[in-house]
């Protein structure tokens, strides 16, 4: 009796993360969009040290345009704070809010989500009643409800939108679960006595996330949007610089001094493109019909 | 005939549905409601300037916002019921009447926002479609993901400053030239000319994420089998595309055409405001600043209305596109 050994283990872990490695970089975009990803968060981090004096603060003449100061590159608005700095530091609490709007949104859309799929039956018929009573009011509206009974600051805002925002999550998560609860591996946890908290944590959540994490890169996203929404209705945190801030306050000057509002609509575009980007490219990565 | 009785269950099955939902959204609309700080008669004093405590005291009895609040939630049900929205403190008139004055400004923004989105990501998707992986695919790939990216309002400034501003050829405030008291063509010009760019704005997102759905909806029914049944019968590819290709494509587009539909209501605050269009976004807006809830709870409870007939609309469209969808 002959045993034939392949001659790749293809069950080999160095092997199968090189594929994953080639597979990642062989997709310009997805690369493209990580390297924006990563310039803003580097940004963002590194804020102070670039731009120590604080954005809100008036550096220079008003209303210089872009290029006509070497000391302000990107100009100034008009009241004479510097547009870059501005940016800079726009960055940081735009990411922060986008970041922590989808954590809050994702961890309770998870759990109801898990919760749901896993359980079924009137749990499952209540929760999904839930998720249809937020989802049939006006995401917006919700947002700008919940920030007025709170007072508009980072935290608020971020919980607003991850209250706003879960339920598209939980319908994922909870379809993730319906169809891996029915798999092998739950029935030989279960006959192995694990407890129901222990095969959703341990054996079905670990499947269920890729949809999950392209989901993420999404809603941060769309968290972003949703802030420039709130900071250009002038709801949001007066201490921080953000980018729907600038466009609303540039959009006075919108006749004279359009680069106000252009410059930061720029930068959200850019920021929402790269994880757009990445979460296309973790979508391919992660799909289990695509080759590795 | 089938079509009477699909018609007939569809509507009963999202009567029933809807009842317990749209009770559900309204108490806890309420509830969440009065979890806001102030309330209208605060802000009608902030608004004088000043005001008595008698004053005050006297606006909150006439609008019975001095009631415990599950008194105040039993009455707003039991004139709901009579099919009375209520009084607005703010705006001295009904709210069903305040709502009539800014619902057409909002249902012809959605509408035309909706169509032009749909139409214009359908044509790209399906071009995108048909030249998969070549250069066209991949130019449209990227000026899709940037109009994905790029926030809706920023679009309508942008278009403001170049059309308006720069160009002059489109207005950039409201809804119609106030006073000018046109008729026909010049009216009708007018309105359009108004509307042009708070559609463009609303739709830019949409039209990014149908084209993306339309694309890879089409690209995954060009693999089925039928698809080369029709090529093999000598079918034109053009009308393959378009009867056969398309229409299956058409029902995820479609959905999320209707889960939308919902959403925009909320998503129009902003343009609304930017452009001061007379609409229910802005209103809702306005609704919560002043702490109007009265108005603020119609808005919802239209906004759910609406959300569940579309939805009931698009279940009945996919009857109609896709036979094999039976009564659920």
């Amino acid at each position: 009796m002959t045993v034939v050994t392949p001659l790749t283990d293809v069950g080999s872990r160095t092997i199968r993360r090189d594929r994953k490695l080639r597979a990642f970089l062989r997709n310009p975009t997805f690369v493209a969009g990580v390297v924006i990803l990563g310039i803003f968060v580097l940004l963002a981090l590194f804020a102070d040290v670039l731009f120590p004096t604080d954005p809100l603060d008036m550096v220079g003449p008003p209303v210089l345009w872009p290029g006509q100061d070497a000391e302000f590159p990107l100009g100034t608005d008009s009241l004479g704070r510097d547009v870059l700095a501005g940016l800079v530091h726009g960055a940081r609490a735009s990411l922060l809010v986008g970041v922590a709007a989808a954590a809050i949104g994702l961890a309770i859309g998870m759990v109801v989500g898990a919760t749901a799929g896993f359980f079924g039956g009137r749990v499952d018929a209540l929760l999904m009643r839930v998720v249809e009573l937020f989802q049939t009011t006006p995401t917006f509206l919700l947002v700008v409800v919940i920030v007025a009974i709170g007072e508009p600051t980072v935290r608020v805002i971020a919980l607003a939108i991850g209250l706003a925002s879960w339920p598209t999550v939980a319908r994922l998560v909870r379809a993730q679960f319906r169809s891996l609860r029915e798999s092998d591996f739950v029935m030989a946890a279960r006959s192995l006595g694990y407890s129901n908290l222990r095969i959703i944590v341990q054996e079905i959540l670990p499947n269920a996330l890729p949809p999950v994490i392209v989901a993420a890169s999404v809603m941060i996203a769309n968290a972003i949007l949703t802030e420039a929404g709130l900071s250009f209705l002038n709801m949001r945190d007066p201490n921080l610089v953000s980018w729907g801030g600038m466009i609303g306050a540039g959009r006075d000057l919108l006749r004279t001094a359009w680069f106000l509002t252009a410059l930061p609509g720029v930068a959200i575009a850019l920021a929402v493109l790269s994880l757009n980007l990445v979460g296309d490219g973790l979508n391919e990565i992660l799909n289990p019909r695509s080759d590795p | 005939m089938r079509m009477y009785r699909r018609i007939g269950a569809t509507l009963k099955r999202t009567a029933i549905h809807a009842g317990p939902t749209i009770l559900g959204i309204i108490v806890l609309d309420f509830l969440l409601l009065q979890l806001v700080p102030g309330d209208a008669a605060d802000m009608i004093a902030s608004e004088s300037g000043s005001a008595t405590a008698e004053s005050m005291a006297a606006i909150r009895q006439r609008f019975g916002l001095d009631q415990s609040v599950l008194n105040q939630l039993l009455n707003f049900l039991g004139h709901l019921a009579q099919g009375d929205l209520g009084f607005s403190p703010r705006y001295n008139m009904s709210v069903f009447d305040m709502i009539m004055t800014r619902l057409p400004g909002t249902l012809l923004l959605m509408a035309t926002a909706l169509s032009l989105a749909l139409l214009l990501g359908i044509i790209v998707g399906s071009v995108m479609a048909a030249w998969a992986g070549r250069w066209p695919d991949r130019v449209l790939s990227v000026v899709v993901l940037v109009f994905y990216s790029m926030p809706g309002f920023w679009v309508g400034l942008m278009a403001v400053v170049l059309f308006s501003v720069n160009l002059g050829w489109l207005p950039s405030d409201g809804s119609m030239t106030v006073g000018a008291n046109l008729t026909g063509w010049a009216f009708v010009w007018d309105r359009l000319s108004h509307l042009i760019l708070p559609a463009l704005a609303l739709a830019s997102f949409f039209i990014a994420v149908y084209a993306r759905l339309t694309r890879a909806a089409m690209l995954e029914v060009q693999r089925q089998d039928f698809m080369r049944t029709a090529a093999a019968k000598g079918l034109h590819p053009f009308f393959i595309q378009l009867h056969h290709a398309l229409r299956n494509a058409l029902i995820p587009v479609t959905t999320v055409a209707g889960m939308h539909l919902g959403n925009l209501l909320g998503g129009a605050v902003v343009v609304e405001t930017l452009f001061g269009w007379p609409g229910m976004g802005r209103l809702a807006l306005e609704a919560v600043l002043a702490r109007d809830f009265s108005v603020l709870l119609g808005v919802l409870l239209l906004s759910s209305f609406l959300v569940i007939l579309a939805n009931a609309a698009i279940d009945l469209l996919h009857a109609w596109l896709d036979p094999r969808i039976g009564p659920a």
